[in-house]
């Protein structure tokens, strides 16, 4: 295990903290991004830069109703304008296809109805109604003027915490509200509520997020009747997804698939699976024979995309005099909307197997519901079960609070300890490369903690509300099951040594095409700009990038493939240089005899033997320079962090300004420090908006109130806290040692913020479990808390 | 019936110091006659209604958005777009080094509108505060790096501006 943290000079982001144990040449380092040449130069290549001879263009008219009946739709004049080419609805269109299921949800599971559009009638405003195809989009968004509709308005199902009980039905067809539901009593816990010195129960709601990637989706598909062949271009995080959802779609085989992997513009969860309105410019692609792009705009994405975070979260905790966490019970209630992406409703199983995190919770029982609504569907979203480390980290300062203790020492007396790992939770997780005391520890002494509350006492006399905040969580990541059980990677040494490292990934943001040309270049032994990666078309089945996977999933399948091809390059050098295999040392582009570097023969001179001279290969190894592998990852790597920071509030505006925000993440070995830091701050400043700006709400018939970026408030530069990162290292038993870091940042911020904030109101007598924590929001707590 | 035909305005402008010219519908916004007819798609759209800035290019070193001015109110103007912004042997300016150097950059979607944005900033402003950086970059939105990498960024760039002014005057 190592430890280390750096200052929060801005300018010295890119240094990265120092190379951790297993680094290599490349491994390890803070190298600069393979992908940002193009990008800063304006040449990165996204769905809508692409551009095929005589392509149409598609647009959608949407439901602006969130339930009733169409009572007419008539496309007569829209298809008559001059430049359309199709004007296409659920008659056409929705009889192609029975379910709208990923390769997650096994056709048994898959129970939202499989409507591509709307089939009669609408289930939320954005609900995709008729798709037209014109030869330009302007065109297109003409004739959806020209489409006319009449709806016969009907009572929809909005508050998704009236649902379960609400005489109206989202889907008919379902008979039932109810999505998905469970539960798992722990018949021994009466007991421990009866006897604990305290039992406190409280509601933590989560209010509806959007990803909101800078790029919208979008999708370009040109079906070739006569070749067979159908052409995608996507903003995808996963290439062979797509090709499954489209094969299905279009009932053709995934061989006659195409998936071009572009430049992709930030996901976060929300483009792992495709969308009712993708699935029908594919069909309407087959039909026409011509290439069809599609590009989303930013109301259709804040309107029609996915929501996220639509969660309640009730916890009732028991502990003893000391501060000991006797047991739990949870009740958790999400909303999934009426179309959730995937095709099934959101299941809560994760965040329940999650809730006791980092801390000994001897005990917990549960029941999770999820219920459909007519609003847009429920998608997933960085950590789409944080709200489990929302609601505990904001229980146990609850908790802290009633018993008079101090929230770190609360933490201290309950956090799993080196000593006792491995550790099996009350929900049967077995955590054995974590460090949570360790982390809190750092992170603690990074934020001064004890000097701040000395700092805090001096302020408070003075009026002024400053306040900190902690938050704990583990991290489940790369999880090896089914679908996303294991990637694929073939490393291929063309024949002139430059290296191609083909992979199912979808990077998107991630900077994978450095980090697995760093793990490749260090395990053949070559210069890491002779590595490149390629995604989509071509490449081996993966799911994709997502879930805090690719580093360890696609990195250990990357090296096991890079390492047979390594040990091929030795065997051949060795021949061509009259030396024994294990007396051959491959480094920097050359191979060459332990002890006398001038006995040298280059990767380049290798490979072109392997190709080109087959007749120079000694025997048994096989021609050419090419290996495929495929790396099973172990069930779940866990990550842990702590985070913490400090806030102060304006008592006159109600605006909360975070004046220090420090992070100590364990994700094991760092490929590349500089990158991990990166993925940690942009979660984290995703989750500080969660937690202060953002927000979807819909009035009560329905209408969503934030379809610009005018009304979902993002964070911007002029708000956001300058980041400390510390590091614990403490590796995986994966290949490399590493673990997922992808969505901790997001998991564990909005709990810290909203702990600093209750901190700081706390002398008021103020203690909020909703947020979003807008300036509205305080400035309304603090007049109440006055006329009390 | 060609578009001249049908009585649409004509418009001329420079792009990357490479002359224009087109007929086109008066609606067509700037951003979208700066993808499709000039190829410079860099230009990216993430709003649509002038709010993320991804969009944003220098008219006659001004910086606007392109989603929000119709192709003919840039009659006559130089248009620049980070494409426009690196040396002709593919050097990059010293921003666009900046952003890279510093990991201001993730999917790289708004980065384009950021580094153009950062430019005009930084000829108005060449030394600018932290407060001043935040608030010039407040126009912007990135979802990928929760900013760090950019303000690192722009006060790197600061400084080597600065730097290269006063050894090469």
């Amino acid at each position: 295990m190592t430890r280390g943290y750096r200052s929060p000079d801005p300018a010295a982001v890119s240094t990265g903290v120092e190379a951790s144990e297993a680094a290599g040449r490349f491994v390890g380092q803070s190298v600069k991004r393979v992908e940002d040449r193009r990008l800063v130069a304006g040449y990165g290549q996204y769905v809508d830069d692409v551009r095929l001879p005589g392509m149409l263009h598609a647009a959608f008219l949407r439901s602006d109703l969130a339930r009733a009946r169409v009572r007419r739709l008539d496309t007569t004049a829209a298809a008559g304008l001059d430049g359309v080419v199709a004007v296409l609805t659920a008659e056409d269109l929705n009889h192609y296809v029975d379910s709208l299921r990923s390769s997650v949800n096994p056709p048994d599971l898959a129970i939202v109805p499989g409507h591509v559009l709307a089939p009669g009638d609408v289930r939320f405003v954005g609900d995709p109604v008729a798709l037209v195809v014109a030869e330009d989009r302007y065109l297109a968004e003409d004739a959806l003027e020209l489409i006319d509709i009449d709806y016969e308005p009907l009572a929809p199902v909005v508050d998704y915490e009236q649902a379960a009980g609400s005489p109206h039905l989202v889907h008919p067809e379902l008979g039932t509200n109810l999505g998905a539901s469970g539960s798992g009593p722990d018949p021994g816990l009466a007991r421990v509520f009866e006897s604990a010195h305290l039992v406190v129960t409280e509601t933590f709601h989560q209010q509806r997020q959007c990803n909101m990637p800078m790029e919208t989706r979008g999708l370009v598909a040109h079906w070739q009747r006569h070749a067979g062949r159908l052409d995608l271009w996507a903003s995808t995080q996963s290439p062979h997804e797509l090709a499954f959802t489209a094969a299905r779609v279009l009932q053709i085989g995934e061989h006659q698939v195409r998936v071009h992997m572009g430049d992709v513009g930030g996901a976060f969860g929300q483009k792992v699976y495709s969308g009712r309105d993708e699935m029908a410019v594919l069909l309407a692609a087959r039909d026409l024979g011509r290439a069809v792009k599609w590009i989303e705009d930013r109301r259709e994405n804040l309107m029609a995309s996915n929501s996220a975070r639509v969660d309640r979260l009730t916890v009732t905790m028991a502990v003893d005099a000391d501060g000991r966490i006797l047991g739990a019970e949870i009740d958790h209630l999400s909303d999934s909307g009426a179309y959730p992406l995937g095709g099934a409703p959101a299941k809560s199983a994760q965040l329940v197997s999650m809730f006791p995190g980092p801390y000994r919770i001897p005990r917990l029982g549960w029941s999770t519901a999820t219920v459909f609504t007519n609003t847009v569907g429920r998608g997933a979203y960085r950590g789409p079960w944080q709200m489990e480390t929302v609601g505990r980290e904001m229980m146990i300062d609850l908790a802290a609070q009633r018993l008079g203790m101090d929230p770190l020492d609360f933490r201290r007396r309950n956090v799993i300890e080196r000593a006792e790992l491995p550790h099996t939770t009350a929900t049967g997780r077995v955590y054995e490369q974590i460090s949570p005391a360790e982390t809190l520890e750092q992170a603690a002494e990074m934020i001064g903690y004890h000097s701040f509350r000395a700092e805090q006492a001096e302020a408070r006399a003075r009026g002024r509300l400053l306040g900190l905040g902690l938050s704990l969580f583990i991290e489940p990541t790369s999880m090896g099951r089914g679908a996303l059980g294991a990637e694929g990677a073939v490393v291929r040494v063309e024949p002139d040594g430059t290296v191609t490292v083909s992979m199912g990934t979808g990077a998107h943001g991630q900077s994978l095409e450095t980090t697995i040309a760093q793990v490749v270049a260090d395990e053949l032994g070559v210069e890491m700009e002779r590595v490149i990666l390629r995604q989509g078309d071509g490449t081996p089945y993966g799911f994709g990038t997502g879930g805090s996977r690719s580093a360890v999933i696609a990195g250990g399948a990357a090296r096991a493939a890079a390492s047979e091809v390594r040990a091929r390059i030795g065997r051949i050098a060795a021949h061509l240089l009259e030396a024994a295999p294990e007396d051959v040392i491959v480094d920097r582009g050359s191979a060459f005899v332990a002890g006398t570097p001038a006995r040298q023969v280059s990767v380049a001179e290798v490979a072109d033997a392997a190709y080109r001279r087959p007749e120079s290969l000694p025997e048994g190894v096989p021609e050419g320079l090419e290996h495929t592998a495929r790396y099973r990852a172990p069930e779940v790597t866990h990550s842990n962090a702590a985070h913490a920071c400090i806030c102060e509030i304006d008592s006159g505006t109600g605006v909360v300004r975070i004046l220090k925000y420090v992070v100590s993440e364990d994700c094991g070995n760092m490929v590349n420090p500089m990158i991990v830091e990166g993925q940690i701050a942009g979660g984290v400043v995703q989750g500080v908006g969660g937690a202060l700006y953002e927000w979807a709400p819909y009035d009560a018939d329905g209408n969503p109130r934030a379809t610009t970026l005018l009304d979902y408030v993002m964070p911007t530069a002029a708000e956001v806290p300058i980041l400390e990162h510390g590091h614990v290292v403490t590796p995986s038993d994966t290949p490399g040692g590493h673990k997922g870091v992808g969505e901790g940042g997001a998991i564990g911020a909005p709990a810290c913020v909203v702990n600093a904030v209750n901190d700081a109101l706390g002398p008021l007598g103020i203690r909020l479990s909703r947020q979003p924590l807008t300036p509205d929001t305080i400035i309304s707590a603090i007049a109440e808390a006055e006329s009390r | 019936m060609s578009d001249r035909d049908r009585g649409h305005p004509e418009v001329s402008v420079s792009v990357n110091g490479a002359p224009r010219r087109a007929v086109l519908e008066a609606r067509r916004t700037l951003a979208d006659f700066l993808r499709e007819e000039c190829l410079t798609t860099s230009v990216h759209l993430g709003c649509e209604h002038g709010v993320c800035g991804a969009c944003t290019v220098l008219l006659d070193g001004i910086a606007v958005r392109s989603c929000l001015l119709f192709a003919v109110q840039a009659q006559g103007a130089e248009v620049t777009t980070v494409e426009g912004l690196a040396g002709p042997d593919g050097s990059l300016n010293p921003v666009q080094q900046a952003f890279r150097d510093c990991h201001g950059l993730q999917c790289g979607f708004c980065t384009p509108g950021f580094i153009v944005s950062v430019t005009a900033f930084l000829a108005e402003n060449p030394e600018p505060t932290l407060d001043e950086i935040r608030s010039a970059l407040s126009g912007n939105l990135c979802r990928c790096t929760g900013y760090q990498g950019i303000i690192a960024a722009v006060q790197q760039a600061a400084a080597q501006t600065l730097k290269r002014e006063v050894l090469e005057p």
